[in-house]
């Protein structure tokens, strides 16, 4: 007996049969299939003129002098009552995949647990109820944290500097070329050109365009690392920067970042580290010692701070002595009392005058530090080494597991580090990443990253993290591998897939054909 | 190690699968000299829940929190009070800990959440369409300066004297890169912002006029006026919204003219944070559209006709377009948009009027009650919740000594304008719903002891 037990599923159990009296298509009158509740939009529910909070009643009108600038008509948004608002947003959740329910195995994105000590701590009245204003004096604890949480980032990365205040990895980015750009200006040396590998993340190009450079790409070589001849033959006196991700999205150490960086150093230019992957390598090798002169760190992948559907991030930046002198405003000194003082624009000329500016207002991410402090302190030096170990070792097991019924273009080349590459070669003709991909959403997982790195084709990069059990690993290899060899197979069932989500495949051409981007009253 | 499921007998048996001797030996790509053998020197291992938590909550206790005193900062960052609903629905696991709805199919929630915020934000801005949300009010007007300058093909900006310092700061840090020019001047401590001067530096070499409303000071633009002349010469007017709750009660930018409306969304159900993380709002005129910077979602249909939502016109984004994308933002702030559509669907647009009334009516309380401190004066003629006072001597002194008797009494213009000696004596007063007599009282008395 191979059927569902009342104990549920177990990987020792292997894979499902399909029982003759289970059957999808089920007709309801409200299209809401048990548990999975359709929800209209707040528009469809709620009316302008109602309201779910309760305020004092104000006497008089507004102000004499503001009467000018009054609506002429009431704000058409609709309000509901927290009943009604409590359930639309608890029903709309259950349409949604997240790292609670099971694994996010997003190469590249490093989705892990996320603690619930860390959410406690980050609402401390210390933290989340203080104004970026206040007199210095008032915020002290806050700004120990951000202090405290930069001591560790400096540590970790080996590097003597850190700008704390970028809101998240593209921002760091930006933060990191901008400090590059400034350094090469203050000795006048005026450069025109970032080189970015083409497996990068699409933020770095368009950071680097975005920073007022041009764009040049260089190739990989057949093992997935960067064409380090290629790279260097192109060096030259124009080239302000070489961004490079390590480990990179192939899941690989450039081994040769050191040498590469010797090389870049040599023409006056300098390394940009895309630190998106430092998961990998966390307590095991920093960055500073490979040559790299600036690395954004995003607090929402390795240091596990909620990435929220979408933000909000957090993307501190370390920098090399060569660069510190550039960092932006504001940043934290340590008075000889032990006070901490913010360096602002104010104070800039005399103890920060190469600062290149400010990238955001007030201070940076302060929500995101409390919970990085906190998971970082949590896991301690040991920790951290584990974290790096076992994020390695969940990505190799899925890498040998399934390398017999995926290809993994670079399987050959010895362990990849903490995300494992595959290719949609010996697919059935017609077959592609795309249909694995939705047949994983039936089988209760999300997907990995498809489609990148373009360097391989129809890609799919399997990030598993440290936080995912053995048991949760061969439960979702196992998965892998029955679509695996259903796309082999040609097994048509697959292009249909997903048949068991909230919603099957959406057109994603006529929504860009003919965009609908707001709700509209119906004509 | 309370957050790492495997046991020492699964990592063997993985390695025995793996083909390695040990963890450490799947480093083998990293340079022998880089790599480290043990954990990094010199600092602490591992610790439990309670032992973080009591550290954490020692650092919190050395910061004066906003509730624990009368409070009445502003300057871009306002204290309302947040819904307990709130905090406890964006704190679901499925919207907490979900990524980027690349896979729509399984990310109805968080998409369809985005497509009502998107048209919350549309309504209260009075434009045709927002996007998904940006990092924060300061990046959003620097990416909208940006888009004026791809629309118009001009590159030279002109930043009102009421635009928030570190927006203008935010900015002039980008343009020095981008080769942009921006035409800036701080405030003057008189009753209007100074529309006419505003006016008068547009030309025919204009991209765009960025005016926040209201300003700095507190201060309420004619932007309709502004709009006029700015179109006229062929630029755009970019309205800068840092206090959202203000268009409860006043007209929305949209309306009044402006091509591309941002703003700082924090007010909404985000909170202070210190600083961040906080959100950035964007709207603009349909036509600009294929401009426009960050994630857009869209209504669209799925394989058996039943309505759905999904991230579109990606081609103008980073991931595809790579260097030739409207920007290189990735990762926003879903979750405080998330905060922002809550607090607002909890409102309504009824809601928030009432908040709205009720955050001027404070601010009214408490310019009646300061006017009559002698030495202080009122600067503003039209204020919504914040207003300007001169004190007669430097501000930041009086901040800091009413912080010590236990009142956040304001923000000086000496912080926000360090190298203006004529603004020194500038306080900026803001009020909200959460504001009572008591902490009015408490201002009132702060401020005459610190003056006396």
């Amino acid at each position: 007996m191979n059927d569902l037990n009342p104990a549920g599923w177990r990987p020792e159990m292997g894979p499902r049969q399909h029982p003759a009296h289970e059957t999808a298509a089920v007709h309801t009158a409200t299209g809401n299939r048990g548990l999975q509740l359709e929800e209209p939009l707040i528009f469809e529910i709620g009316a302008p003129g109602g309201c779910g909070v309760d305020f004092d009643a104000v006497e008089g009108g507004p102000a004499d002098a503001l009467a000018p600038f009054v609506r002429k008509a009431p704000l058409a948004l609709p309000g509901l009552s927290e009943p009604e608002t409590v359930r639309h947003y608890t029903r709309l959740s259950r349409q949604n995949y997240a790292i609670d329910l099971g694994p996010f195995p997003l190469g590249s994105c490093t989705m892990k647990h996320n603690p619930r000590l860390d959410e406690k701590v980050a609402r401390m009245a210390g933290f989340a109820d203080v104004h970026p204003l206040q007199p210095v004096h008032t915020v002290q604890g806050a700004l120990k944290v951000i202090h405290e949480l930069a001591q560790w980032l400096c540590t970790l990365t080996g590097m003597p500097g850190v700008a704390m205040t970028p809101k998240a990895g593209a921002h760091g980015e930006l933060c990191g070329l901008l400090c590059i750009r400034a350094a090469l200006e203050a000795r006048g040396d005026a450069r025109e050109v970032v080189l970015v590998p083409e497996s990068a993340h699409g933020t770095n190009p368009a950071t680097a365009a975005f920073a007022g450079y041009r764009v040049e790409s260089i190739p990989a070589t057949a093992d997935g690392r960067v064409d380090r001849a290629a790279l260097e033959a192109r060096l030259g006196s124009d080239v302000a920067a070489v961004m490079i991700t390590n480990p990179n999205t192939c899941g690989l150490f450039e081994r040769e970042l050191k040498a590469i960086a010797d090389a870049v150093h040599a023409v006056g230019a300098f390394v940009y580290c895309d630190g998106a992957n430092f998961n990998a390598i966390v307590g095991r090798v920093r960055p500073g010692d490979l040559g790299v002169d600036a690395m954004h760190i995003n607090l929402h992948k390795t240091f596990s701070t909620p990435h929220g559907g979408g933000g909000p991030g957090s993307g501190p930046v370390v920098l090399s002595e060569a660069l510190v002198p550039y960092g932006p405003l504001p940043f934290i000194a340590v008075e000889a009392d032990g006070e901490l003082r913010l360096i602002e624009e104010e104070d800039a000329p005399r103890d920060h005058p190469g600062a290149f500016g400010r990238m955001s207002a007030f201070h940076g991410q302060m929500g995101m530090f409390t919970r990085a402090l906190a998971y970082i302190l949590s896991h301690g030096a040991d920790g951290l080494r584990q974290v790096s170990g076992d994020a390695v070792l969940n990505a190799n097991y899925l890498l040998r597991s399934l390398e017999d019924v995926l290809d993994a273009p670079f399987g050959a080349s010895g362990p990849c580090m903490h995300e494992a590459l595959f290719s949609d070669d010996g697919f059935a003709a017609g077959f592609s990443t795309i249909d694995l991909a939705k047949g994983l959403i039936d089988e209760g997982f999300h997907p990995m990253t498809v489609y990148f790195p373009l360097v391989v084709h129809g890609a799919m990069l399997v990030e598993p993290t440290e936080t995912e059990s053995k048991a949760g690993l061969d439960q979702l290899g196992m998965a892998i591998r029955s679509l695996a060899e259903r796309a082999r197979a040609g097994d048509e069932a697959l292009k249909h897939a997903p048949m068991l989500a909230p919603r099957r495949r959406l057109d994603e051409t006529l929504a860009a054909r003919k965009p609908v981007l707001r709700w509209r009253e119906p004509a | 190690m309370r957050y790492l499921p495997l046991s020492d007998a699964d990592r063997s048996a993985m390695l025995a699968v793996v083909g390695s001797a040990s963890i450490d030996d799947l480093f083998v790509d990293v340079p022998a000299e880089a790599r480290l053998t043990a954990p990094i020197a010199g600092l602490p291992n591992h610790a439990s829940e309670m032992a973080v938590e009591r550290h954490m909550a020692a650092l919190s206790a050395q910061s004066m929190s906003a509730g624990s005193v009368p409070f009445f900062l502003g300057a871009g960052a306002y204290r309302h009070h947040v819904p307990a609903s709130v905090d406890h629905l964006i704190q679901r696991g499925e919207f907490l800990t979900a990524y980027t709805p690349y896979q729509p199919e399984i990310a109805q929630g968080t998409l369809q959440v985005l497509f009502e915020f998107q048209s919350q934000v549309a309504t209260l801005f009075g434009t045709d369409v927002a996007n998904a949300s940006l990092y924060d009010g300061s990046t959003a007007c620097w990416e909208a300066i940006v888009m004026a300058g791809r629309i118009t093909r001009r590159k030279r900006a002109v930043l009102s004297a009421g635009l928030h310092p570190h927006y203008v700061e935010t900015a002039r840090s980008m343009a020095r890169f981008t080769g942009d020019e921006l035409l800036t001047s701080a405030p003057a401590l008189v009753p209007a912002p100074d529309d006419d001067a505003v006016i008068a530096a547009i030309d025919d070499a204009t991209s765009c006029v960025v005016v926040q409303y209201p300003d700095v000071l507190g201060r309420i633009p004619d932007l309709a006026k502004i709009a006029a002349a700015a179109q006229a010469k062929g630029a755009l007017l970019v309205a800068v919204v840092t206090e959202p709750v203000a268009l409860g009660l006043l007209e929305s930018p949209g309306a009044l003219g402006a091509d591309i409306v941002v703003g700082e969304g924090q007010s909404i159900g985000v909170g202070l944070q210190f600083g961040g993380p906080y959100l950035g709002l964007f709207g603009c005129r349909e036509k600009f559209l294929r401009q426009m910077p960050g994630r857009l979602c869209g209504e669209t249909v799925d394989a058996e006709g039943r309505r759905g939502f999904v991230l579109t016109l990606s081609t103008r984004e980073q991931h595809i377009r790579r260097e030739k994308a409207t920007s290189n933002i990735c990762t926003n702030s879903g979750l405080c948009a998330l905060a922002f559509s809550i607090h607002m669907t909890l409102l309504g647009g009824a809601g928030l009027d009432a908040m709205a009334r009720l955050s001027h009516a404070r601010a009214q309380q408490a310019v009646a009650r300061l006017s009559k401190i002698a030495g202080v004066s009122i600067v503003n003629s039209a204020y919504f919740n914040e207003f300007t006072v001169v004190l007669p001597g430097d501000a930041r002194e009086a901040v800091r000594a009413m912080a010590d008797r236990k009142v956040l009494g304001g923000v000086s213009l000496g912080r926000l304008y360090p190298g203006e000696a004529q603004l020194a004596g500038g306080l900026l007063i803001a009020t909200s719903e959460c504001t009572t007599d008591e902490d009015i009282a408490a201002l009132a008395t702060a401020l005459e002891e610190v003056l006396a």
